[in-house]
């Protein structure tokens, strides 16, 4: 009752739009040709070891991680090397890329076998040639996040983001890889409790993973509140646990998950590392929700990794003929980011494109703010963005400081609820990088 | 596919929620009570909210046109400072009193300290403090209702020579006797506030703090229900605990700030009440509370979510005055 006076976190109540929801996955048709970035997770970009005119399957290691805070990168098609170059990646910074033409055989690289696990080392060597990375969205390396000792798995299958259906599908379509995957973690990592965190908006797959889950020690189904951003990690550990990802942890930097005992995986993730420990083929494909208003089919469709989102929208049944494509989102709406044309590529943590017409991407114009405090009782982390606002404008960095700036995770309430429709969060956003970067030169 | 695409940054999708739809809100959480003011005094009950409210929208067109800033008439907010400055007015004030409340509201108040959002205090309430310093006889002619015989002569409740413990509740809460033409009816008020809390246009918690604090400490004080009732349905309590107090401009952000700032209305308003000269305290208190929004504020932050508290510089430094004796 008295959490209430300690901060309102109400979150954004979005709305679902998960027309997608109960369409089974549709395979894509093998592209001519993709385009695979050597950056597709936090860390440092992976270096190409593949030259022009090489062949290489599905499952050929094209790129090597570039550090232990990085990840390999896999061919996901058959086919011959056509260019290595470095190319803009949809969110600003450069790097290098492998573009393939594919044959359309989709050969398995013979290479791909299933890795033999017998401890935590083994299985965090395999997940690391495996490639994988937290594909929800961050595209944080899996097995540098596993290295930690904790006493609980939340396993994220919140999918609080509108439109976006991939997860559903994943518990619906490939559960017996989702509960493979949690019983290799909890058994080699030594976790004994699993939480697998569900929206109630998806009963099917609380229903789902219930009966599945009834005989498995420590493994137990959540059923969470419907509201934005349930599926942010910091909420889910509070949600689920009780417990709170402390702000800085005892390295002195930012807080994690494991700061408190816990992991938090995304179900997608899990379920990718279910199938490389079956099949060994490593994270080459990816399901992705394709919806809006502009698109003629929405749908999910499982596309190779590389694939040019303007492949994927032709695979879609391309733009409605009527309707004039404003805005390509990648990712969900409130955190996905807006591509400038359809030649970038789909990453391993992309999991929706979103195709809005000219209209429906038209944002309100900023009037003034009225100060009705609506972003401070949306803010899921307890912040107050309005003062913070504030703050940034007088440059005041002590008053960031003990508003605890560092905390926010970008999710977007703030900037949903604004009544004068004003860009709270990308203000809060500017905010929390200023302040960084005067942190970094030498601040208190 | 090839055309010129919008590149904004995230989120990509807004509620439907507008200044101008909370502005309305309000208006119609307002419409019981302009209902009540006609039915209870009369047909220049309306006449006096429709002159103000449009003097109030006048004045803020031609402010922002001499001024040359962007018209904001449409975001309604000029409206309800205007209807809301009529209810306060008792009936049959001279118009040309009305318009001078709606100049200062609007212009003085709003205006001249930077339009909607930068407004220190209640626009509203300060015309309405205005115009009772400056016509306190005028503003203070309570008039008998049309329909009550025998209720309670020409002054509040609130008046001395009345005595709260036998007046009648049910003429409180119907509203018939003399007051604000706003502030008498209890059941639109209410019908008003159950309006703006489905609609999630205000929360609870101020109007039930201050409600609830002057509640407690007039039972404590008269040791009597009746009156401790009385006391939260007279005079301007609640009009003003709904209405004017709840202004997004002038309260606190956080649950922990708006409870603060509703206990010391409250507090404010009973003090005057009970040990002030003036029979009415809660345009006073509510002005108060306006101006120490800002520290109300400061000493309301919420607790973000992992906040590690830093250590205490104090400690830091007698630990370092430790190490530099030994």
């Amino acid at each position: 009752m008295f959490k209430i006076l300690k901060r309102s976190a109400k979150g954004a109540r979005v709305p679902h739009e998960k027309s997608t929801a109960d369409m089974p996955t549709v395979r894509m048709p093998v592209p001519k040709n993709v385009v695979i970035p050597m950056s597709m997770h936090i860390g440092a970009p992976a270096e190409p070891v593949v030259k022009k005119g090489d062949q290489v399957f599905v499952g050929t290691l094209i790129g090597k991680a570039g550090g232990f805070v990085s990840a390999n990168i896999h061919s996901s098609v058959s086919g011959t090397v056509v260019d290595v170059a470095p190319m803009r990646m949809v969110n600003g910074p450069v790097c290098q890329a492998v573009a393939i033409q594919c044959d359309g055989n989709q050969t398995v690289d013979p290479a791909c076998v299933p890795p033999t696990v017998t401890d935590k080392d083994s299985l965090l060597a395999a997940i690391q040639a495996c490639g994988l990375v937290g594909v929800g969205g961050a595209g944080f390396p899996t097995h540098v996040k596993l290295m930690a000792k904790v006493d609980t798995l939340l396993i994220n299958a919140a999918e609080c983001e509108p439109y976006l259906t991939t997860d559903a599908r994943e518990m619906l379509e490939c559960s017996d890889t989702i509960l493979s995957g949690i019983q290799a973690v909890m058994k080699y990592c030594e976790i004994p409790n699993c939480i697998i965190g569900i929206e109630r908006n998806k009963p099917a797959c609380i229903d789902l993973m219930c009966s599945l889950t009834r005989d498995m020690k420590g493994v137990s189904v959540k059923p969470l509140p419907m509201r934005y951003p349930q599926g942010a990690e910091k909420t889910l550990v509070e949600t689920c646990t009780g417990r709170e990802v402390p702000q800085i942890g005892p390295s002195g930097k930012a807080g994690l998950p494991a700061d408190c005992g816990c992991i938090v995986m995304n179900v997608t993730s899990v379920s990718t590392l279910g199938k490389y420990l079956k099949t060994g083929i490593p994270l080459v494909s990816k399901r992705v929700t394709v919806d809006g208003d502009a698109i003629a089919k929405p749908q999910n469709i499982e596309v190779p990794i590389g694939t040019l989102y303007r492949d994927v929208i032709e695979a879609c049944g391309g733009i409605k003929p009527d309707v004039e494509l404003g805005k390509i989102i990648f990712g969900g709406p409130m955190m996905g980011g807006a591509s400038p044309s359809a030649d970038f590529p789909v990453l391993k943590q992309n999991n929706g494109l979103l195709l809005f017409s000219r209209k429906a991407a038209q944002l309100p114009a900023a009037q003034p703010c009225i100060r009705c405090g609506r972003c401070i009782s949306a803010c899921p982390m307890g912040l107050e963005p309005v003062v913070i606002v504030e703050n940034h404008n007088k440059k005041d960095t002590a008053a960031l400081k003990s508003l605890c700036v560092d905390l926010c995770v970008a999710c977007g309430s703030c900037t949903y609820v604004c009544p004068a429709k004003r860009p709270v969060s990308q203000a809060v956003t500017q905010a929390k990088a200023w302040y960084l970067s005067e942190m970094r030169k030498g601040g208190k | 596919m090839d055309q010129v695409l919008l590149v904004t940054a995230s989120p990509h999708i807004r509620d439907d929620s507008s200044t101008r739809g909370l502005m309305g809100n309000v208006l119609k959480a307002l419409v019981p009570c302009v209902v009540a003011a006609a039915l209870i005094f009369g047909y220049e009950a309306l006449i006096s909210v429709v002159v103000t409210t449009l003097a109030c929208v006048a004045f803020e067109y031609l402010y922002c046109l001499i001024m040359k800033k962007p018209n904001p008439v449409g975001d309604l907010s000029a409206c309800v400072t205007g209807v809301i400055l009529a209810l306060n007015f008792p009936v049959g004030l001279p118009l040309w009193i009305c318009v001078v409340g709606a100049f200062v509201s609007i212009v003085v108040v709003k205006q001249l300290f930077g339009g909607i959002g930068f407004n220190f205090a209640n626009p509203a309430l300060v015309g309405r403090i205005v115009l009772f310093l400056s016509f306190t006889a005028r503003m203070t002619a309570y008039v008998y209702p049309d329909m009550a015989v025998d209720a309670l002569a020409s002054a509040t409740p609130l008046a001395d020579s009345v005595d709260k413990t036998t007046v009648s509740l049910v003429d409180l809460f119907l509203g018939l006797h003399g007051g604000m033409m706003g502030e008498t009816c209890i059941l639109a008020i209410l019908l008003g506030l159950v309006y703006l809390l489905a609609t999630g246009t205000i929360g609870f918690a101020i109007p039930g703090s201050i409600v609830g604090t002057v509640f407690v400490l007039s039972w404590i004080a008269t040791g009597s229900l009746h009156a401790a009732v009385a006391e939260i349905m007279a005079g301007g309590l609640l009009f003003g605990a709904v209405f004017m107090a709840t202004d997004y401009v002038t309260s606190p952000f956080t649950t922990k700030g708006k409870l603060m700032y509703g206990i010391f209305i409250g507090l404010v308003t009973f003090a005057i009440r009970y040990f002030g000269s003036m029979n009415e305290g809660m345009s006073f208190a509510i002005l108060l509370g306006n101006l120490l929004v800002p520290w109300f504020n400061a000493w309301s932050h919420q607790i973000p979510l992992g906040y590690t508290k830093p250590k205490k510089k104090k400690a830091a430094k007698a630990a370092a005055k430790e190490g530099g004796n030994a």
